[in-house]
């Protein structure tokens, strides 16, 4: 292919995602800096500064920063353990359990919140039990946080540890190093790219949360991400809420290039030996003892959640399930519950068919490999131009889509599509993430061998790239539509007030006062959680190693 | 010196090493010699440690079944080296005297000292990246040696290097074994290898040792006709036709046993005993090289199609040409 050629193509393939990033994302966030930044027609910068100099600034900031750093540290010390136990020993049923240490990464936010709201809340088990009343404190944010992260670092790391080559490890075994010398001097170096890697996601995702924050730090605490959602809608403090953004966008685009370049880069053309899972030793007790923890401490909020969304005055009953069922609208909510499940359902088809479309044009462009310098460049500006949506706070895209897409020659404001649209968004940078490596990983020499047999570059993606992308593709689509029907920061803005998703459902049931309310929203909680584990199961089964390879 | 007794070692319930029995006495050199698969690697596997096995492994009498990898003091050389890419040469080199806790200026004296007996004085401060893979294989070898190991497990060490590295890297290899007196247990699939750098061999098929004893033994007299073939023999000869041949040689009669005839067992030569046709000739730099059949003429080989032979290169032969050959009783041997 000429040059010229290989350029056009290119163009042509990053045509598409390019224009609708620009459209609905960096249209949107620009419009909501500029609502901020510019005041009266002239550049207010000295109104920025201010926001930032103001006290409340500095403690939001210096809170989002303690807890993302003690929230990461404790996600990677429970995670380890538990990493190296899903993934190196042969213990029975450990597929299964693989999966359910999955499940909360993708779990609603506002589920989470309810869940651990139940746990330590005061009729809880934790306040019955130890007298430790932890609701709104700061330290059930950061359980909050583990809760949600410690399957990225049992992912991102246990996938590394599994395919780490046993036999250095075991050339220093017969140098006659002890295991746990073996483990700091060999494996320890090895595994870092990923721990820190791991670290870094988690980290970012911490600095970001915003349903956890929001449900379990009640009034007296707030992060960046809840600041800039308590700004826009209560208070109606754009220039704060822009200032705050700003901030974050480009704490998050300096987070972003650093775990890039810490990355690992494992070159899947090598072969390499992998361990097989060995049965556990009495070295292994520690770990499997931490996992033991590590999955109870998952396991409690959820069975937290459950027992409540069953008792009814004391009781035992269906009725909250019952009233989750009945198609009678509620006046508050504007919807049932059963109608929002639906709701949600057809949204997240929507938004997965959009996030594959989409990520899948990017991962072509991206693991086609370079032949100019100028060229790669161009991939990677788009690689990166791509991940922004994983550090743009979810609840500035969505309000700034509500103020720009609104103006008279872009009228998307009632378009069903909107909200679909933006959880796509959202689920972009994973899907694109889980798919880059895969594509990446097939030897170019594979496609040129099909090329030299005769196949059209037509043929070549068939009957190369396919075979190899299919699971990975099949996995991403659960993943997309697991993330999506959870979302809930863009789609509190967007979701039309008579059509709201489940999760905006949820929280707006739970923030009206009542016990049969609050009790259907643990109903609905438990439903949706359900869903997404299940979604979240069926993609387990697949076996797709690359996914969650941020 | 290390005894296997019955050693078995199975994967998913299949036996890949069976009653394996061998001893390798202290400063000596013991290959294993085996096509890929037979089980031999993970026969030495087993040895370090790295494998869980049945039977009895023991050192100087002591059972090994309780004593982790970490203290049984068999250093393991990989077939790729497997150097820690983090680290320098020198500190590859030393790690197993670091494990020892022996540090200072006594650790970066016996590694210059091993780098120098690899031949690589002086490459201490470089990556295992920067390495050639004949170097990455010398690191390794002083790797395994810096600590002074009771056993040198060798895993087809010269395997991944091209041919002219590999055959002067194994006499390297025997030079420095001898030198240091190292005891060693070496795992090949070539025979060469393990004629250069042994001092006994073990023949190992299908997760069996088939034939063990010193290399001129094994190599005077195969087991069997496989064991034959596998150490370079070109044919197997039995019955009529190998008695034949041994009279031809001069050698006793075998007396119903085969007989094992290298390439170059049958010369082209005016006065030798037998004769046949010429069926295909091909040079090589010192000699050539034909294929005959020797079931034709009035001296052939009963019963036998076609045989190896070889010819100076100055001997003008050609497809279908007569000619007298002559048997080089060295180059034959009667099986067991």
């Amino acid at each position: 292919m000429t040059p010229l050629r290989r350029v056009a193509a290119l163009v042509v393939l990053a045509a598409l995602p390019t224009a609708v990033l620009v459209v609905f994302f960096v249209v949107p966030v620009a419009g909501m800096l500029g609502r901020g930044l510019v005041v009266d027609g002239h550049l207010d910068v000295g109104g920025v500064l201010e926001v930032l100099a103001r006290d409340r600034t500095r403690r939001v900031l210096w809170f989002t920063v303690w807890s993302s750093t003690v929230g990461t540290a404790l996600s990677v010390l429970l995670g380890l353990p538990a990493a190296y136990t899903l993934h190196r020993l042969r213990v029975p049923g450990v597929r299964v359990v693989r999966a359910a240490v999955m499940v909360p990464f993708v779990l609603p936010t506002v589920v989470v919140g309810v869940a651990f709201l139940e746990l330590l809340g005061e009729s809880g088990p934790v306040v019955r039990w130890t007298g430790l009343e932890l609701e709104g404190t700061s330290v059930a944010i950061l359980l909050g946080m583990v809760f949600f992260n410690v399957a990225v670092v049992v992912r991102v790391v246990g996938a590394a540890w599994e395919s780490l080559d046993p036999r250095p490890a075991e050339a220093a075994a017969t140098l006659g190093a002890s295991p746990a010398r073996v483990l700091l001097t060999v494996t320890w170096p090895q595994l870092r790219p990923a721990v820190v890697s791991a670290a870094s996601v988690v980290f970012l995702f911490c600095a970001t949360a915003f349903g956890v924050v929001l449900t379990l730090g009640g009034l007296r605490y707030s992060s960046v991400e809840t600041e800039i959602y308590l700004l826009t809608t209560d208070l109606l403090d754009l220039q704060g809420a822009a200032a705050l953004s700003i901030v974050q966008l480009l704490a998050v685009a300096a987070l972003m290039v650093l775990a890039g370049r810490l990355r690992p880069r494992e070159d899947v053309r090598v072969a390499r030996v992998r361990a097989r899972p060995r049965r556990p030793r009495r070295g292994d007790l520690p770990a499997l003892a931490a996992t033991t923890l590590v999955l109870l401490f998952l396991a409690a909020p959820m069975a937290a959640l459950v027992l409540g969304s069953l008792r009814v005055d004391g009781g035992w009953s269906l009725a909250h399930y019952r009233a989750v069922a009945s198609a009678h609208e509620d006046t508050y909510t504007g919807s049932s519950a059963g109608q929002a499940l639906l709701v949600s359902l057809r949204t997240s088809v929507d938004a997965t068919w959009m996030s594959l479309l989409l990520g899948g044009l990017v991962a072509i462009v991206g693991s086609r490999r370079s032949r100019s310098r100028a060229e790669r460049r161009v991939r990677r500006v788009l690689d990166g131009f791509f991940m922004l949506p994983l550090g743009v706070s979810a609840v500035t895209l969505g309000f700034g889509m509500l103020l720009t897409l609104d103006s008279d020659f872009l009228d998307l404001r009632d378009s069903p599509l909107l909200v679909p649209l933006a959880q796509a968004l959202v689920a972009l940078p994973l899907v694109v993430r889980t798919l880059l490596p895969v594509l990446g990983g097939i030897d170019d020499r594979q496609r040129q061998a099909a090329a030299s047999l005769g196949a059209g570059p037509w043929r070549t993606f068939l009957t190369v790239d396919v075979p190899v992308a299919w699971r990975p593709l099949l996995a991403c689509a659960g993943f997309a539509f697991a993330v999506s029907l959870g979302e809930f920061g863009a789609t509190s803005f967007l979701a039309r007030p008579d059509d709201p998703t489940l999760p905006v459902v949820i929280y707006r049931l739970l923030s009206r006062p009542g016990t049969a309310t609050y009790g259907t929203a643990l109903a609905a909680s438990v439903v949706l959680a359900a869903v997404t584990a299940a979604v979240m199961l069926a993609v387990e089964r697949l076996r797709v190693r690359t996914w969650g390879a941020w | 010196m290390l005894s296997i007794e019955g050693v078995s070692v199975a994967y998913d319930g299949h036996d890949v090493v069976s009653g394996v029995d061998l001893r390798v006495e202290d400063g000596e050199v013991l290959a294993v010699l085996g096509p890929s698969g037979c089980g031999k690697s993970t026969l030495l596997r087993a040895v370090a440690g790295l494998e869980p096995c049945r039977g009895r492994l023991g050192w100087d009498g002591r059972d090994l079944a309780r004593v982790p990898t970490h203290r049984r003091g068999f250093a393991l050389m990989f077939q790729d080296g497997q150097l820690f890419d983090h680290l320098t040469v020198a500190r590859n080199v030393a790690y197993g005297l670091r494990v020892q806790r022996v540090r200072g200026r006594e650790a970066a004296a016996r590694t210059e000292e091993l780098l120098e007996l690899v031949g690589l004085a002086g490459y201490g401060d470089r990556m295992p990246a920067t390495l050639s893979g004949g170097e990455r294989q010398r690191v390794a070898l002083a790797r395994s040696l810096a600590p002074r190991p009771r056993l040198l497990l060798l895993d087809e060490p010269l395997s991944a290097l091209d041919a002219g590295l590999r055959e002067r890297l194994a006499g390297d290899l025997r030079d420095i074994l001898r030198g240091a007196g190292t005891t060693a247990l070496l795992v090949t699939h070539d025979h060469e290898e393990a004629f250069t750098v042994a001092d006994r061999m073990a023949v190992m098929r299908e997760g069996r040792v088939v034939q063990a004893g010193a290399l001129s033994d094994v190599w005077r007299e195969p087991a069997d006709a496989w064991t034959a073939l596998f150490l370079g023999y070109a044919r197997v000869l039995e019955g009529p036709a190998a008695a034949a041949l041994a009279a031809a040689g001069g050698l006793a009669d075998p007396g119903g046993r085969a007989v094992a005839v290298r390439r170059s067992a049958l010369v082209v030569d005016e006065a030798g005993r037998l004769s046949g046709r010429v069926r295909s000739v091909r040079a090589t730099p010192v000699q050539t090289r034909l294929v005959v059949d020797a079931s034709t003429g009035h001296d052939g080989l009963p019963g036998v199609g076609e045989v190896d032979a070889v010819a100076p290169l100055e001997a003008r032969v050609r497809p279908g040409d007569e000619v007298r050959l002559r048997v080089e009783p060295g180059r034959v041997a009667v099986l067991g």
